[in-house]
């Protein structure tokens, strides 16, 4: 299962890098989304992998044995990150689509006469 | 109560006043002077209550820890230096309040001036009462951007604007190198309190570093106090309104580079080094700046330079190092103080009244002004230093003491230039009140001059008294205070205190002093063939010189900055990338790796089948992300792929979250794909593609085999805490969601703040880019799609209508089941924002908005404050900011359930994540709309209640 998970985040961050390498918005905004995944399975993998051990606590069980239950706090922190990445990828789209708009194109670099402009 | 307490009040009491005149900029000048004197008298009143303590001898002192780690502390103290420089600098400010109150006229914006000047009188009372050398660089750096705003407070002023912007440039850079200084010297010192560098002077001065630390700290003091030859900026300064130049120029800003000498005059004096910097170019710019001001018409640009040469004079005194220079420096700064200031305003009535201050179309307004030619001349003799004067004692003990100094074994070197600079001092003083009132009256002044009205010599009027008084009654009114602030400059009792008179005798001095007024009134009698031959030589410009200077630095940043940043957006991206795993590969290479501890988990069928599909999918983005609608599909799958994965690792709340958010996101791309090109033109070459495939290819191996390692390690985790706290801490068995909600609600607190706020942008670009250009292309816009007929289909309306209420219910469900079970706040927000999306979709953007009673942005800033105000909550308490409660309710019929102030918590972030996501989709419809989409106002295209209506004969 290791082996996926860690072959799963390489292959997510392969497509993020060679697509934030292009040359218009849309391809980048996907390539961001994919490095986000990459980076969210990342984090959630630091907690270690486990199976059948959601940090959903047994309501009876007077004490609590941490070794039955997997980490919890990468969790949380992917948790936040998910939906922090939603309102970056927002914004990045807003902003492309407002650039297109003024510019009249979707290019990424600036070309020599925007940029003296 | 210790009346050390008052000093932080004291110090902060202007920049609370600083808000009320720049709040109430309509009420007008008296209403906002009187609200900038309330601060300045209560403060003066502290003052006052301080004082009686400072004069026994006692310095008071407090201090609050601000960063401990960095020695930095909010820490105060007061001593006599302290406190002679805090009565100037309240006392001057009240006076200036007044006269402002009556130079500005009614239509410069006058809250803002007032504004300024409060914020700028609470940086100098920072600089002369801190305690930490820190804290004082913090107000030495505000006095600089305060004085800035000053300077350039007629902004529609070209000459105001490049004033400031040099006075910024010098005094700023002066403050980087007195930072430096400052440092050096702490870590001499061992500590950043004031109090302990003074005393460790001994150490500091025998220190290999004591020499650059004095070079650096002098750089700062000689800018900010225009020493030569840093000078320069302060009569560019005067495009200023004349309240503030009067206020910089006599009490304050200058004045601050004075002080901070004499400061660390225990600390950094004594030295050849610091007789030789300091008394050198003390001599030089008094001098120079005497010589300049002779020749100079403009009576504002006449009186800068003359203060340039009397700061020179006052920085020399500190250089000589002895406790008499230290004597007098202290008295010639108090009667530097009431004479200048006094000069200013009066130059600024002139100005006012005459509507110039050239002082080649002046003359002869003694008559016309009367009190303002009292004023004067009062200042006038006694900045040329007649006896009976003020400006006559200390320069007295200055010449006394120039007459004893050696400057590398030459006895008369310093005494004839001193003399020389008093000499051109009273020539500048007496051409200032003769070229002006005197002669005869001229019919060709700009305007009618007369004198002002009484507020507006109230203030120099008072201070040509104190001239009057303290010319002649010297030990009675201001002995005392010069003594104590002398001690406090030589930080030891005065051996050689006598008291202030005003006949010593037949002295060295007097006899300098009668040359020096002979001659300047020769001077003055042949002002005319010597001004010819100013104006025929040759000299520097030093403005001229400056801007050079300063074209130079733009042409170099410009030229870095445009080899380093191209526009090639793309390009930095990759050098980043490649740097990052260079650095990636350095660090790996360097350490040896741990034996692996975790055995692999095995691995279903299922999960492989899982596994596959993302990998394929991804692969396909990247092949086919040209056709753009293709490739959203394609990511779909990854997100979903992703979402499983967490589910079968034991994440069921990520996988709630990742399956909605991706909802969302997968909506917000189509609709911006609505108006972006549809598919990507194939611009890379051959090469460039390989090249970022190969980088793509070496991050993606190094990020899985770092994964690789750590999931096959062990390690030490503090999740344990948060396992079994969760229940009995926190009330909640869904360890997750305590986490966010409690354990670590701060974070949470930020973030959804993060979300409204991007929601926020959002919404604010949607509204730049409809006042934009933008807005032209949209209007005319061509759909080139080919468009469904049935835009609101029937079944899909209904069908959504009817899972409205069940999709509620599942999000409230979500929503209260988060504290034990999966969900919570932010999956509730996001599921809810889906049903609301589903509404708009198959109904239609206009019908469901005029249905949408609730304003989005209001819902945002609700989800905060609830969230927040939870917070806060536990204050009442006694507890910290964000510690939750619960407790276990029985209501019969229901089962006991429980309730925590962490579910108000969540609620804040359910109300935040709603708002955020359906503000930034509605943004986003709203553009869609103004590009002439159809707007439906029914819910369906046909109205089924209505019947099917017959077509008319017409409409046939």
């Amino acid at each position: 299962m290791e082996l996926i998970v860690a072959a799963t985040v390489g292959v997510l961050t392969s497509a993020g890098i060679y697509l934030i390498l292009r040359l218009r918005t849309f391809p980048v905004i996907l390539g961001m989304a994919m490095l986000s995944y990459a980076v969210n399975v990342f984090l959630f993998s630091t907690g270690r992998l486990a199976t059948g051990m959601p940090p959903v606590l047994d309501h009876h069980a007077k004490h609590v044995d941490p070794s039955l239950y997997t980490d919890p706090l990468p969790q949380a922190l992917v948790l936040t990150a998910i939906v922090i990445s939603f309102g970056m990828t927002a914004v990045l789209v807003l902003i492309s689509l407002g650039a297109f708009l003024e510019a009249k194109h979707d290019k990424i670099d600036i070309s020599d006469e925007e940029a003296d402009a | 109560m210790n009346n050390a307490s008052l000093l932080p009040i004291m110090a902060l009491l202007p920049f609370l006043g600083a808000l009320v005149p720049g709040l109430m900029i309509r009420a007008g000048r008296t209403a906002c002077a009187t609200f900038t004197a309330v601060p300045t008298i209560l403060a003066l009143v502290m003052l006052g209550l301080c004082a009686p303590d400072v004069f026994r001898g006692e310095v008071l002192q407090i201090e609050f820890e601000w960063l401990p780690a960095l020695g930095l502390s909010v820490s105060f103290f007061l001593d006599g230096l302290g406190l002679l420089f805090a009565g100037m600098i309240l006392f001057v400010g009240l006076l200036i309040t007044l006269y402002a109150r009556f130079y500005l006229s009614g239509d410069d914006p006058a809250g803002q001036f007032f504004t300024y000047l409060l914020l700028f009188q609470g940086a100098m009372l920072g600089i002369v009462l801190s305690n930490n050398i820190l804290l004082l660089l913090i107000f030495w750096e505000l006095t600089s951007l305060s004085s800035f705003l000053l300077i350039g407070y007629w902004t529609h002023l070209p000459e105001g604007r490049q004033g400031a912007r040099m006075a910024l440039t010098v005094t700023g850079m002066g403050g980087l190198s007195m930072i430096a200084g400052m440092l050096i010297l702490g870590n001499i010192a061992g500590s950043y309190e004031l109090t302990d560098i003074l005393a460790a002077g001994d150490a500091i001065k025998s220190s290999d570093y004591y020499l650059p630390a004095l070079l650096l700290i002098l750089g700062g003091a000689f800018t900010k106090s225009a020493q030569f030859p840093f000078h320069f900026w302060l009569p560019h300064a005067m495009a200023a309104p004349t309240p503030v130049s009067a206020y910089l120029h006599s009490a304050t800003m200058v004045k601050a580079g004075v002080f901070l000498m004499a400061r660390m005059w225990p600390a950094l004096a004594g030295t050849d080094a610091w007789f030789y910097a300091v008394g050198t170019v003390g001599l030089i710019t008094m001098v120079l700046g005497a010589l300049i001001a002779l020749f100079k018409d403009d009576l504002k640009a006449l009186l800068a330079f003359s203060t340039v040469s009397h700061l020179g004079l006052l920085t020399m005194m500190l250089g000589f190092g002895t406790e008499a220079a230290a004597i007098g420096a202290v008295f010639h700064i108090i009667n530097h103080l009431t004479f200048k200031a006094a000069l200013f305003m009066t130059a600024g009535i002139v100005d006012h009244e005459a509507h110039t201050r050239d002082i080649k179309r002046l003359g002869g307004l003694r008559h016309l002004m009367p009190i303002t030619f009292v004023i004067a001349v009062i200042a006038g003799l006694s900045m040329a230093g007649i006896p009976l004067f003020n400006g006559f004692l200390s320069k007295e003990l200055m010449l006394e003491e120039a007459a004893h100094t050696d400057w590398r074994g030459s006895h008369y070197a310093v005494p004839i230039l001193a003399t020389l600079g008093a000499l051109l001092s009273v020539a500048y003083s007496f051409r200032f009140i003769s070229h002006t009132f005197f002669g005869p009256v001229r019919d060709d002044y700009p305007a009618k001059p007369h004198d002002p009205n009484f507020g507006m010599w109230a203030a120099p009027g008072l201070l040509v008294v104190l001239v009057l008084l303290i010319g002649i009654f010297p030990q009675a009114t201001v002995g005392p205070l010069v003594e104590l602030a002398a001690t406090a400059v030589v930080g030891h009792e005065l051996h050689h205190w006598h008291d202030l008179k005003i006949w010593h005798g037949v002295t060295p001095a007097l006899i300098m002093s009668a040359i020096a007024v002979l001659g300047g009134l020769i001077l003055l009698a042949l002002h005319r063939p010597l001004e010819r031959l100013w104006n025929a030589v040759p000299r520097p410009e030093a403005k001229v010189i400056f801007d050079h200077v300063v074209g130079w630095a733009v042409a170099g940043s410009d030229w870095i900055a445009h080899k380093t940043h191209n526009g090639a957006i793309s390009r930095y991206l990759a050098i980043f990338v490649v740097s990052t795993l260079a650095l990636g590969a350095i660090a790996a290479s360097g350490g040896g790796l741990a034996p692996a501890t975790r055995a692999l988990l095995p691995v279903p069928p299922l999960a492989w089948i899982g596994f596959l599909l993302l990998v394929v999918a991804a692969i396909a983005v990247v092949l086919l992300h040209r056709e753009r609608f293709l490739s959203l599909i394609l990511i779909s799958i990854v997100g979903l792929g992703v979402s499983g994965g967490f589910v079968y690792l034991s994440a069921p709340d990520l996988a709630l979250t990742q399956i909605s958010v991706e909802t969302v996101t997968i909506m917000l791309m189509l609709l911006a794909l609505h108006f972006l090109p549809k598919s990507t033109p194939a611009e890379s070459g051959i090469f460039r593609r390989v090249r970022d495939g190969a980088i793509a290819l070496g991050v993606g191996g190094a990020v899985a085999s770092l994964t690789f390692a750590f999931l096959l390690r062990d390690f030490s985790s503090i999740s344990e805490f948060h396992l079994t706290q969760s229940k009995v801490g926190g009330g909640g068995t869904n360890v997750v969601n305590v986490i966010l909600v409690d354990f670590r609600g701060y974070d949470t607190f930020g973030e959804i703040i993060v979300l409204g706020i991007a929601g926020l942008i959002i919404y604010a670009l949607m509204h730049a880019l409809l006042d934009g250009p933008a807005a032209r292309r949209l209007r005319n816009w061509e759909f080139t799609q080919e468009r469904s007929r049935d835009r609101h289909p029937m079944l899909m309306v209904i069908a959504t209508r009817v899972m409205l209420p069940m999709t509620a219910m599942v999000g409230v469900y979500i929503f209260l089941r988060g504290h034990n079970e999966p969900g919570g706040g932010f999956v509730a927000g996001l599921i809810i924002a889906i049903a609301l999306l589903m509404q708009y979709m198959a109904s239609g953007f206009g019908w469901a908005q005029e249905r949408q009673r609730i304003e989005y942005h209001a819902m945002i800033g609700w989800g905060v404050a609830i969230a927040g105000l939870t917070g806060t909550a536990a204050w009442l308490f006694g507890k910290p900011f964000l510690t939750s409660s619960f407790g276990y309710f029985h209501i019969p019929p229901i089962e006991e359930f429980e309730l925590a102030t962490a579910m108000a918590f969540d609620l804040g972030v359910f109300l935040t994540v709603l708002g955020a996501v359906m503000l930034m989709l509605y943004s986003l419809s709203r553009i869609a709309r103004y590009a002439g989409e159809t707007v439906n106002t029914a819910a369906m295209d046909y109205d089924p209640s209505q019947g099917i209506r017959e077509t008319t004969e017409e409409e046939r």
